[in-house]
């Protein structure tokens, strides 16, 4: 069982009893008031959000989910084709509930599939995958003036923000549960 | 390049922040006010329906310096500042930490509508420290910091703001509901706003109003949205503050919290504490403000998940 101070992004819980995970979280507590929690919540069967305030005290039943290692084999259109480790079945996921993992898939990834009454409703990801740029601006050396991020594009597609020392074809750790630049990593 | 890059990255605000720092003492100190230093660790907290303290051994971290801090001025420190952390448990989110900084001041003499002034020139005086100007840039928002800023009563508040009145949301038991998701986004957007005049119950340690005693004499400032500092003439009568304290324990009670014991000490002094005004205000929120900034995060050098 889940109280509202355990919310926080990526939790998955029981909600009018069908499987949600939070995708957007914050704490708001007006002076002197009580803590409320608003959250956007994605069903993982429908991959719609709904928005959802709770308050200090409510509770949840946790949204309990197989989880089986898989890997990733590719991506045609918005279906992305998923291999089991153990049993070689392949099983397809679309889009709209991978949400932000789509974002860090690429090919042979090794991920946890998530089952939700025999269903696959989502994959997990490590906290941390490395991904190649492919497009960002070259570094000026000694330009201060620049900002202190600059946007670089990955394999994947995915566009986030990274230091200005790094460059085209760079391998670089990404942060899955933030989706921010963690660090470059040495080749 | 260092490993950790969220800590390299903050490096600009922490300079920041400190010039900050400065700019609160030296505004203070010119005005005449003694910075203090009170035990952070304290045999019992404030019991505040809402305020939960994080337990030390058999004590409490404070949640804020307020008790201690009253103490001083019942023993004749008229005017007296502090600078420190506080911690509130479970208090965690873009905006919070469960410990952050405070800085809480306190005059003799003078209520809140003053208070309210000398906050207004505290912020501007340190807005001008680090070289920002008169309008300054937090949210998208375009916030002009020239005087007057902005007043309103949380009862017209509601009226502007909500299709809920101040009296239907209480009733309700959705006061906090409407304020964070109806009224909370329309404050201090152009210029920054105080909103005061707060319901009774909201405000367990602040004066009453002697014209309409069902508002308590209480303020909170907001810039962009974003709530910095909560003030008020303070209470003083020692037999009210403590029927007041019963209301909250029975409250903290109803929600299954932990009640606090009686901090006689502080109750015993009051009576000697004169007519006074105190405000609290965010340190972190300030800083995030001034260097227009989306998280708490982004203005202290580790969260607790860092550590």
């Amino acid at each position: 069982m889940y109280t509202a101070s355990d919310l926080r992004k990526g939790l998955k819980v029981i909600i009018d009893n069908g499987p949600y995970i939070v995708t957007a979280f914050e704490f708001s507590k007006p002076g002197k008031g009580q803590a409320l929690y608003r959250t956007k919540l994605r069903n993982m069967i429908t991959g719609l959000t709904i928005d959802r305030t709770f308050r200090e005290g409510d509770t949840f039943e946790p949204a309990s989910l197989e989880e089986r290692a898989m890997q990733f084999l590719y991506k045609e259109g918005d279906q992305y084709h998923f291999m089991d480790n153990e049993t070689y079945e392949q099983i397809v996921i679309n889009e709209e509930s991978l949400g932000d993992a789509k974002n860090f898939l690429i090919e042979n990834l090794n991920v946890e599939v998530l089952l939700f009454r025999d269903r696959a409703i989502g994959v997990e990801l490590s906290n941390f995958v490395n991904l190649r740029v492919i497009k960002t601006d070259p570094w000026v050396r000694g330009d201060t003036s620049k900002a202190d991020f600059k946007p670089a594009t990955l394999e994947t597609g995915y566009v986030l923000r990274v230091p200005p020392f790094i460059e085209e074809g760079e391998l670089i750790t990404v942060d899955t549960r933030t989706g921010e630049f963690s660090k470059r990593v040495k080749e | 390049m260092a490993e950790n890059w969220s800590l390299v990255k903050r490096k600009k605000a922490l300079q920041q922040r400190t010039r900050i720092l400065q700019g609160i003492r030296q505004f203070l100190t010119e005005k005449g006010y003694l910075e203090v230093e009170t035990p952070h660790r304290v045999p019992t907290p404030a019991p505040e329906s809402h305020i939960d303290a994080i337990p030390s051994g058999t004590w409490f971290l404070h949640t804020s310096p307020e008790l201690c801090m009253k103490r001083m001025m019942s023993a004749g420190y008229e005017r007296i500042f502090q600078i420190c952390r506080c911690w509130r448990e479970k208090e965690r989110g873009s905006l919070h930490l469960p410990e952050f900084s405070l800085l809480e001041w306190y005059r003799a003499g003078g209520d809140y509508h003053s208070l309210m002034e000398e906050c207004e020139g505290l912020i501007r005086f340190v807005a001008g420290t680090i070289g920002l100007g008169k309008r300054i840039v937090f949210r998208s928002h375009e916030i002009d910091l020239s005087e007057p800023w902005g007043r309103i009563s949380v009862n017209e508040a509601f009226r502007r703001y909500s299709k809920t009145s101040m009296i239907e949301a209480l009733e309700q038991n959705l006061f906090d509901e409407v304020m964070v998701q109806e009224i909370e986004p329309n404050l201090g957007v152009d210029r920054p706003m105080f909103i005061h005049d707060y319901p009774a119950q909201r405000g367990a340690l602040a004066r009453l109003k002697r014209e309409d005693p069902t508002v308590a004499e209480r303020f909170e400032l907001y810039i962009g949205g974003l709530e910095l500092a909560n003030g008020f003439s303070e209470l003083i009568d020692p037999s009210e503050q403590r029927e007041r304290f019963r209301i909250e324990n029975k409250n903290r009670q109803s929600l299954g919290k932990p009640i606090y014991s009686m901090p006689e000490n502080f109750l015993a002094e009051l009576d000697h504490m004169p007519p006074s005004s105190g405000i609290a205000l965010g340190v972190d929120r300030l800083v995030m403000v001034l260097l227009d900034v989306g998280t708490i995060d982004e203005v202290v050098a580790f969260t607790p998940e860092e550590l």
